[in-house]
């Protein structure tokens, strides 16, 4: 985007500093609260970032970071060395890639039936009804998860017991809360995805649909020869700007759902800074390893962009 | 559909078999939460823990949870939250977009760069809380507005709706002698009405639904938000729900640990769903606009 105001710029005549100034003084005047609240709000706190490298005493308020004790790397060897770094970057990682195997191509299939179906009215409510859960707060998605998995009452469970089986625990449980955790953010997110890529379908011709009747095609000939293709820019797009997201594996949803028992296969790196952080009060410690993930991420968003542009996509600036 | 083959018809067919699945599973659970904390807790005793349809549909866990002080500080700190920070969030994000949808603006690159860097670079949480530690906003309402005011990717949508309104309109006001101010708050606000609004919707449902800034600031308990409340509900045994004072010495009247629990869920959930169907179609617009401009 910064590259398209650029040409954009160019293109009209260039005013001086002055000049602008002159002519845009209210705009800049507009701008001070906006500038002040970024200032504030986004790049003092990263000012903060150097307790990573101290021995920050919490309770020390701004004048702990001016007179903490340099440690240097400390807190990073002592992440790295902990049984956690391993498990944490490996939950990390395998929830959100689980995540983006299931609930990627979710969106794509809902959008494609989607748009084979020709009755609008139905199609509309179908709409209507699976966008609902993206308007849920986490807490409340999550409760709703919590009572239907409960073991006493809960939907699921019963159905498990009217078929003579055991219930099951799920969300108190490492084999199942991956699992759990998967189904959720599909049940959250698939109607909502899938607007991005029935937008696109929108734009194709209706005549290539006619012409390839007219040609004897078959519905999957038209879904692999008409739809997909006509979707696969923003289909490709999507699929890196998810890729950049691969360490946010979640948090809010992971913290309001696991426990101690599952920490095994539920702990990321979110939710350990924030126990090590606000509840251990470890404030450099956990600062640490939310700049070591920061950066991983930063790494992950700009190289996914890079590659959106190598292959012809916009990118997402 | 006189065109098509036989496969064809199975698939359309299936596709509204599918469709109509995935309808019934998006709704089942929410209907099975709704109907759960109408059960009474002598229909539970008498007919087992799952109640598909109850036989008299009993409203004291309802009764329960509006007869706490906690609900309604909940209700109105919440509501704080969602009005002042929507109004002031919506200030900001126009008075910020506006001028950077201006292409001759000297310095607007900077600034957007400024701008995109805070979404892909994050301070982390410790100096966040440190920040709002140090502007004594610690257990007051504004912790949960101030830090979330602007959010820089509604912002860049905002811009966006600025750039494709034609700049001729502007010209004509700018040579009747209207200043930017003049321009903005006469011309360009009122043609984008319908933007607004969808922004607007944006900031208001992620300030209801908004949870952690509770968890991060607010420790007093008169002015935890709403979603706060409803989690430590449904996390609750029932000797800590015996503490909140959600439940009484006479057992006969106690509604169950579950029934209360999907009471909660349905409590704190009811007011999006009121304006859900309404919301809906601005939101959707909001989606395509920002998916092919982005």
């Amino acid at each position: 985007m910064a590259r398209m105001a650029k040409s954009g710029a160019a293109a009209v005549s260039r005013l001086t500093w002055r000049r602008s100034f002159r002519k845009y003084w209210m705009l800049y005047c507009m701008l001070i609260p906006g500038v002040l609240w970024y200032l504030l709000f986004k790049y003092l706190p990263m000012g903060g970032i150097v307790i990573a490298f101290q021995k920050y005493p919490p309770f020390s308020g701004l004048q702990g970071i001016f007179n903490s004790k340099w440690v240097g790397l400390k807190n990073f060897e002592k992440f790295f060395k902990s049984v956690y770094a391993a498990r944490l970057i490996r939950n990390s990682l395998v929830i959100s890639l689980k995540k983006l195997v299931v609930c990627f191509p979710a969106s794509i299939i809902l959008a494609i039936l989607l748009n084979a179906i020709p009755g609008v009215r139905y199609k509309k409510t179908i709409q209507t009804v699976s966008y609902l859960p993206h308007f849920l707060s986490t807490v409340v998605v999550c409760s709703i998860v919590r009572t239907v998995t409960s073991t006493d009452g809960g939907i699921i469970n019963v159905i498990i017991k009217a078929f003579g089986g055991e219930p099951i625990f799920f969300i108190g449980s490492n084999d199942y809360f991956q699992s759990v955790l998967v189904v959720t953010e599909l049940w959250k997110t698939i109607g909502w995805n899938s607007i991005v890529y029935l937008a696109a379908m929108t734009g194709i011709d209706p005549e290539l649909y006619e012409a390839a009747t007219v040609d004897g095609a078959d519905w999957y000939h038209k879904i692999f020869h008409v739809t997909l293709p006509a979707i696969a820019p923003i289909v490709s797009l999507m699929f890196i700007l998810r890729c950049g997201e691969l360490l946010n594996a979640g948090f809010e949803q992971v913290f309001l759902l696991y426990s101690p028992s599952v920490y095994q296969t539920a702990d990321i790196i979110d939710t350990y800074v924030y126990r090590e952080g606000l509840v251990n009060l470890n404030y450099s410690y956990s600062t640490a390893v939310n700049l070591f993930k920061s950066v991983v991420a930063m790494v992950l968003v700009l190289g996914s962009n890079f590659f959106a542009k190598k292959l012809g996509q916009e990118g997402i600036w | 559909m006189k065109n098509v083959g036989r496969s064809e018809k199975c698939f359309i067919i299936c596709a509204y078999i599918l469709l109509a699945l995935l309808a019934i599973v998006t709704i089942v659970p929410l209907i099975s939460v709704v109907i759960s904390s109408f059960v009474s807790s002598a229909e539970i005793a008498r007919r087992g823990q799952f109640i598909l349809w109850p036989e008299e549909w009993d409203v004291s866990s309802y009764a329960m949870l509006f007869r706490t002080d906690r609900l309604y500080s909940g209700y109105a700190n919440t509501l704080f939250v969602t009005i002042v920070g929507t109004a002031l969030s919506m200030m900001l994000t126009i008075l910020t977009a506006y001028p950077l949808s201006k292409k001759q603006l000297r310095g607007r690159s900077a600034l957007l760069g400024m701008v995109f860097f805070t979404m892909i670079f994050n301070a982390g949480m410790v100096p966040n809380y440190i920040l709002v530690k140090e502007l004594k906003l610690l257990n007051t309402r504004w912790a949960l507005v101030l830090p979330y005011l602007c959010n820089t990717w509604n912002m860049l949508l905002m811009r966006n709706f600025f750039y494709a309104i034609p700049d001729a309109l502007e010209e004509a006001a700018y040579l009747d002698g209207a200043n930017q101010f003049q321009i903005l708050l006469k011309i360009i606000l009122p043609v984008s009405l319908p933007s607004i609004a969808t922004i607007a919707m944006f900031y208001g449902v992620s300030f209801w639904n908004a949870w952690f800034p509770g968890v991060m600031y607010i420790t007093d308990t008169r002015l935890v938000p709403i979603q706060n409340i409803m989690r430590s509900i449904i996390i609750s045994a029932t000797g800590q729900l015996e503490d909140m004072g959600l439940m009484i010495d006479d057992v006969r009247q106690q509604p169950n640990a579950h029934t209360l629990k999907c009471a909660a869920v349905v409590v704190s959930t009811l007011p999006i769903l009121c304006v859900y169907p309404f919301i809906q179609k601005y939101f959707v617009k909001g989606v395509m606009v920002g998916s092919v401009k982005g």
